[in-house]
């Protein structure tokens, strides 16, 4: 068996994919990465498909040992890595040999960080996929003492680095009008984008808690709305007026109303937003919300050609010379920095 | 008994408020097919609207009534048999079906036209339930220490136990949807008697495959769960096998009926049958 074998993890540590589309008929939700970005980020580090598989660390690293030579690379929220002791850069990938030890600490900004594997992790599909979705009863946190498998990996490059979207200190959530954005009056509708939120405690892979000082966000008259068809971005009032932007775990249907949906390629910054993270909403046309998603699709499709060979930090490795002739990938003229004095 | 009216071009309104399109039209369609043909049409419905930025909702009523569901499971099979290309993924609620559609296939402008035409194409209050549809009896143990709460929902319907046992029963339920949770059904509708508000205080747990009631309507849990509905039966029925080849026992238009029996009988029956609880489902005949 190839793979990783994890020695130590924080407590909401799962696999994850891009999720299982196409079962909202029977109740299953689409779930799938927190950050579908940091999974395209990966691939592309990788140079291998974005559906594949990557462990998702929610807050909190973790130790592994490779138990065979893996190529791996890590995305999403910056948490300090070391391998066998020296520092690895972020957002970018490396290569492990077989007994190595690959540790991952606490996130310095963010919530969700990623460990991907040439190849993939390479556990068994369930309906479709392999991210667990535990409000579903679908796969489980990872553990101590699993072994996260590895696919077969087809491509051998590593120290490759991307500029990352920094989506890891909140800001604006571009938002559009839904179904039921008319049950709110236009002067709640309005004073909702003029308002200053902040990550409220309450937060999962589910949907997340935001916080305003002021007056809540009433819908106009009854309540007794049906149940009906939840959509991830969904920004969601419970009784109290209190929103709470629904994610890709959230249930498949409800009964609260709901102001408006946040774009896609918005929801990244929404799950990676820390408790206490200051964030707004921009209402934007669908016209504007299509052409906003049209330019994150097409960015996400060009990330394999923004890789970028790794600038090496020489006085954040102890052991340069032997671990530039390990890896092989980079080019000592790419490099300023490791050439001459300083080695 | 069809009419068929050219569908003209069609105002779509996008911009602005962005919710709802084509309101006037709708609500002239029902009126019109209202009038011609008795229809059990709601006055304004149904209403097409946008989901998010790739979806669309096609609304048959504001609230719970047989037709409208019966409208939602139709229109909903029609759609999956047209086949539109660039839509996804179809799902309903209980008198909703949701679209969900790739905007590089499919404009919103096409669909929504396409979506009016298609339900201008007949009365889809008056619409037959689709085909394909099964016909499950499930044994159901109700009350005992496996299902607390039936005194309770007996005396609020103002019935005796045994009463009640024989309303609920003998009633022959539909699964009006699947949703909230995987292969939960929310089946129904119960008689009016059975039309008791949800408790305020949840119930901490109850297992899997019990029947909770409330608002004239049944959940059979495919899962442990706290619920604020009361729990009146247990049956031994498994909705939700993640591993096995038919994942999901029910579908949207299923119609269900919960046979009494006995605690020793049900007890023998969940024990020689753990995924059905003996439970048997038939083909409806179309």
């Amino acid at each position: 068996m190839r793979g990783l074998k994890v020695l130590k993890i924080g407590p909401v540590a799962s696999v994850q994919d891009l999720g299982r589309p196409g079962l909202l008929d029977q109740g299953v939700s689409r779930g799938g990465a927190a950050d579908q970005l940091a999974l395209a980020e990966g691939a592309a580090l990788l140079r291998q498909d974005q559906g594949l598989a990557a462990l998702e660390m929610g807050g909190m690293g973790g130790v592994f040992e490779a138990i065979c030579p893996l190529r791996v690379a890590l995305t999403g929220a910056p948490m300090a890595a070391t391998l066998d002791g020296t520092a690895l850069a972020w957002n970018a990938s490396h290569r492990m040999e077989a007994g190595q030890r690959l540790e991952i600490g606490p996130a310095r900004r963010g919530v969700y960080g990623y460990l991907h594997l040439g190849g993939g992790v390479d556990t068994e599909p369930v309906l479709g996929a392999r991210s667990a979705h535990l409000a579903a009863g679908l796969g489980q946190a990872v553990t101590v003492g699993d072994v996260l498998p590895a696919g077969d990996d087809h491509a051998a490059e590593v120290g490759l680095t991307l500029a990352g979207q920094d989506r890891f200190q909140g800001g604006e959530l571009r938002i559009v009008e839904s179904f039921q954005s008319a049950l709110f009056p236009p002067e709640v509708r309005a004073r909702f984008g003029d308002t200053e939120f902040r990550r409220g405690a309450r937060a999962n892979r589910m949907g997340v808690e935001m916080l305003s000082d002021g007056e809540g966000f009433a819908a106009a008259g009854q309540l007794n709305i049906l149940s009906e068809i939840i959509v991830p971005g969904d920004v969601q009032l419970t009784g109290d007026g209190k929103p709470f932007v629904l994610l890709r775990e959230a249930q498949t249907t409800g009964g609260y109303p709901r102001i408006g949906t946040v774009l896609p390629c918005d929801l990244p910054k929404v799950a990676q937003a820390q408790a206490g993270v200051s964030l707004r909403f921009r209402w934007v046309s669908l016209e504007e919300g299509l052409g906003l998603q049209d330019k994150h699709d097409r960015e996400l499709r060009a990330l394999p050609g923004g890789c970028q060979p790794l600038l090496r930090d020489p006085g954040a490795m102890s052991d340069l010379l032997s671990y530039q002739l390990i890896s092989g990938a980079v080019s000592a003229l790419a490099d300023p920095l490791i050439t001459g004095e300083d080695t | 008994m069809t009419q068929n009216p050219r569908p003209k071009s069609i105002p779509v309104s996008l911009a602005a408020s962005g919710v709802l399109t084509l309101p006037r039209r709708a609500a002239t369609l029902a009126r019109k097919t209202g009038a011609r043909m008795n229809s059990q049409a709601v006055s304004g419905f149904p209403t097409i609207r946008t989901v998010g930025l790739t979806g669309m909702i096609v609304t048959f009523s504001g609230a719970l009534d047989e037709a409208s569901n019966r409208a939602t499971l139709s229109f909903r099979q029609h759609l999956e048999q047209l086949g539109v290309p660039g839509v996804l993924e179809t799902s309903t609620s209980l008198a909703s079906v949701y679209i969900r559609f790739s905007p590089d296939d499919l404009d919103h402008a096409s669909l929504a036209a396409r979506l009016q035409e298609q339900l201008e194409t007949r009365d889809w209050y008056r619409q037959p339930l689709p085909s394909g549809r099964r016909f499950w009896r499930v044994p159901t143990v109700y009350g005992t220490d496996l299902a607390p709460q039936l005194p309770e929902a007996a005396d609020a319907a103002g019935l005796t136990e045994a009463q009640a046992i024989d309303s609920l029963g003998s009633a022959r339920v539909r699964v009006l949807t699947i949703g909230f949770a995987p292969g939960q059904p929310y089946l129904g509708q119960l008689g009016q008697e059975w039309d008791l508000p949800r408790q305020t205080e949840l119930t901490p747990m109850v297992p899997r495959g019990a029947l909770v009631l409330a608002i004239r309507q049944f959940v059979l849990f495919s899962s442990s769960t706290p619920t604020g509905w009361r729990h009146v039966g247990q049956t031994g029925l498994m909705l939700f096998r993640p591993e096995s080849e038919t994942p999901f026992a029910l579908r949207a238009g299923d119609e269900l009926q919960f046979d009494p029996v006995s605690k020793a009988d049900f007890l023998k029956l969940r024990e020689e049958d753990a995924v059905f609880g003996g439970a048997a489902c038939e083909e409806i005949p179309a």
